[in-house]
């Protein structure tokens, strides 16, 4: 059995990218803590894969055939919450309990707490690993199951990544598994290139991946990307999206603060104008 | 190779690896194992030889190995994983937190970690594990064990893979005297009473089982009656028998391959404090190591029947 993707048009992905936006910002501006920069950049890749590309059914997020999305970088819950609530793995109504005391949607994901939450993370580096142990079991049980795995770019510091990334051409594991990477340019502290300067491209080809870049925030282009990665190739496929930390919000885009900040009341207001404006 | 011994058998307790694993795939169960580049030291190799399609290698990636078993058991298989203990886990301590303890109440990922203690013997001080029982039972959903001789970890090892929750097995390097026959029944949590006693009772585990009941021999010369049980268990403990023990014996000597921080003695003399307050003697490793021959550690670091007697005449001295 499978469920095949019907594609959805640019036009409405954008529509879908523009909500999901604004849900991000509403959740953290109401948690008053998490992640806003790094869930603004992941949007475009997050929509056009659960719309186009991710083969799964929400009524039934434990289908054994399922593809798994995992989220690596486990700090981008507002993007991740966000886009599983639009996608009907939940209703929109829980996101109001993000980072409160009695909801399910903790800070960083936990597995099993929500349908379509396929690994708890928030330590970073360990998303690509559990991919290969899902595609192990894949294999061995004749599933043909492919996993997504979503990384930022300040994440591929950790040491994980790389023994992940040197395993999966190993063990012939390119059709199943994904890599993506948000590549927005900061991390916690600063600006990537003054905390650990790398060039992930170049890192991953030199670990045996097949690399498509592409500029993160151009709907057409994620998706294109996507159906490349898709595409078989003697190597494994890691689509690097060149994206902005904040994208859609002004004060937020490119600003290193915003990594970890809540926007105040008065800024929560100008960000979803700016949201709905598409700027 | 496809055997297993019936009567007690000096051998390593990584010995037992291979043939767990393939006993637990005989009764159906859907085991992977993974080893990390040690696999001729874990034993995991011979499970290889056996089911190549159900074991693999990922290198010297500790980490990966643990992400690796985590996936594996989010997809329903019964994963494995093999290193040495001054490795698994302290090498991958994190991502046994996150990515194995804390989903779901635990996955079902079973570490057994080989060439625990002191005992790994000539490799120094970097390879000689004191810490790993702290970490492992800390990890809220793990079980703890650590078996005695070959028999006891051939079934600890059973009994950890027919359970769904994840578990830490320790394992040691040198061939030891055998303690068990086949008849033995291992159960997750309980302790085994060796020998009866009256005066004192000595609770150890691995290793130290065997010294501790050399120990009581010696005692019993003296004319002071002690009791040994082998707490194989760490997590969850056989409170019952701490209790017993205590309340019967009114003296306690712990014996461990392991700082006295956080393993076995640390958790007796909680169920003791909480119930029974008791005089308690903690024998353990408490310093880095050195290099020598295994039996020439035991002897350095003081893990002798000689230590545990003077340990039980202390403690005796200290009850009321």
């Amino acid at each position: 059995m499978s469920i095949a993707v019907a594609p959805v048009s640019i036009d409405e992905l954008k529509a879908t990218a523009r909500r999901l936006r604004a849900h991000i910002v509403r959740m953290v501006a109401s948690a008053q803590s998490g992640h806003p920069g790094g869930s603004l950049s992941a949007v475009e890749l997050g929509v056009a894969l659960f719309w186009n590309h991710l083969r799964c059914d929400p009524a039934n997020p434990g289908w054994p055939d399922r593809d798994r999305f995992i989220l690596s970088k486990g700090h981008a819950t507002p993007f991740y919450y966000g886009l599983l609530a639009e996608r009907g793995y939940f209703g929109i109504d829980q996101l109001a309990g993000f980072r409160k005391l009695g909801s399910p949607l903790q800070g960083h994901p936990s597995m099993g707490a929500m349908p379509g939450v396929e690994m708890s993370s928030g330590s970073l580096g360990q998303g690509l690993s559990f991919a290969i142990g899902q595609s192990i079991a894949g294999k061995m049980d004749g599933r043909d199951y492919r996993c997504w795995v979503l990384m930022g770019d300040g994440e591929l510091n950790e040491g994980q990544v790389w023994e992940a990334a040197m395993a999966v051409p190993h063990f012939g594991l390119g059709e199943r598994i994904i890599a993506l990477v948000d590549r927005n340019g900061i991390q916690n502290d600063g600006f990537a290139d003054t905390i650990m300067k790398t060039n992930p491209p170049e890192m991953w080809r030199g670990f045996g991946w097949h690399v498509i870049e592409c500029d993160g925030h151009d709907m057409a282009a994620v998706d294109q990307a996507l159906a490349e990665a898709e595409r078989p190739h003697d190597r494994p496929r890691c689509v690097v999206a060149y994206t902005t930390k904040g994208r859609g919000v002004s004060f937020m885009e490119n600003n290193p603060s915003f990594h970890g900040k809540a926007p105040t009341g008065e800024q929560l207001e100008t960000a979803l104008k700016e949201i709905e404006a598409g700027l | 190779m496809t055997s297993t011994p019936t009567t007690p058998t000096t051998a390593a307790t990584r010995e037992a690896y291979p043939f767990a694993l393939a006993e637990l795939v005989a009764e159906g169960i859907d085991v992977v194992a993974i080893d990390a580049d040690l696999s001729v030291s874990t034993m995991g190799y011979q499970f290889g030889e056996m089911h190549p399609d159900r074991w693999l290698t990922v290198g010297v990636a500790e980490q990966n190995m643990v992400g690796i078993a985590a996936g594996l058991a989010a997809a329903g298989k019964t994963a494995f994983i093999a290193s040495f203990a001054s490795f698994l886990p302290g090498r991958c301590f994190d991502q046994l937190r996150t990515s194995v303890a804390q989903p779901k109440g635990g996955l079902n990922v079973k570490c057994v970690a080989s060439h625990g203690g002191v005992t790994v013997g000539e490799d120094g001080m970097s390879a000689q594990a004191i810490e790993d029982l702290a970490l492992a039972t800390s990890l809220i959903p793990f079980d703890v064990v650590v078996p005695a001789d070959f028999e006891e970890a051939r079934q600890a090892l059973i009994a950890v893979g027919q359970t769904t929750r994840p578990a830490y097995v320790r394992t040691g390097r040198p061939k030891v005297p055998g303690l068990y026959s086949n008849g033995y029944r291992f159960q997750i949590g309980r302790a085994d009473r060796l020998r009866e006693g009256s005066d004192v009772t000595l609770i150890a585990c691995g290793i130290l089982v065997g010294i501790a009941v050399q120990a009581a021999e010696a005692l019993s010369a003296e004319g002071i009656s002690a009791r040994v049980l082998n707490m194989a268990t760490i997590k969850p403990l056989d409170r019952e028998a701490v209790i017993a023990a205590a309340s019967e014996t009114g003296a306690i000597v712990t014996a461990e391959e392991h700082q006295t921080h956080g393993g076995l003695g640390t958790a007796v003399a909680r169920v003791l404090a909480e119930t029974v307050p008791t005089p308690i003697a903690f024998v353990g490793v408490d310093r880095y190591g050195t290099s020598g021959k295994w039996d020439e550690l035991l002897g350095y670091f003081e893990l002798t029947p000689q230590r545990l007697a003077a340990a039980a005449r202390e403690v005796i001295a200290r009850k009321r």
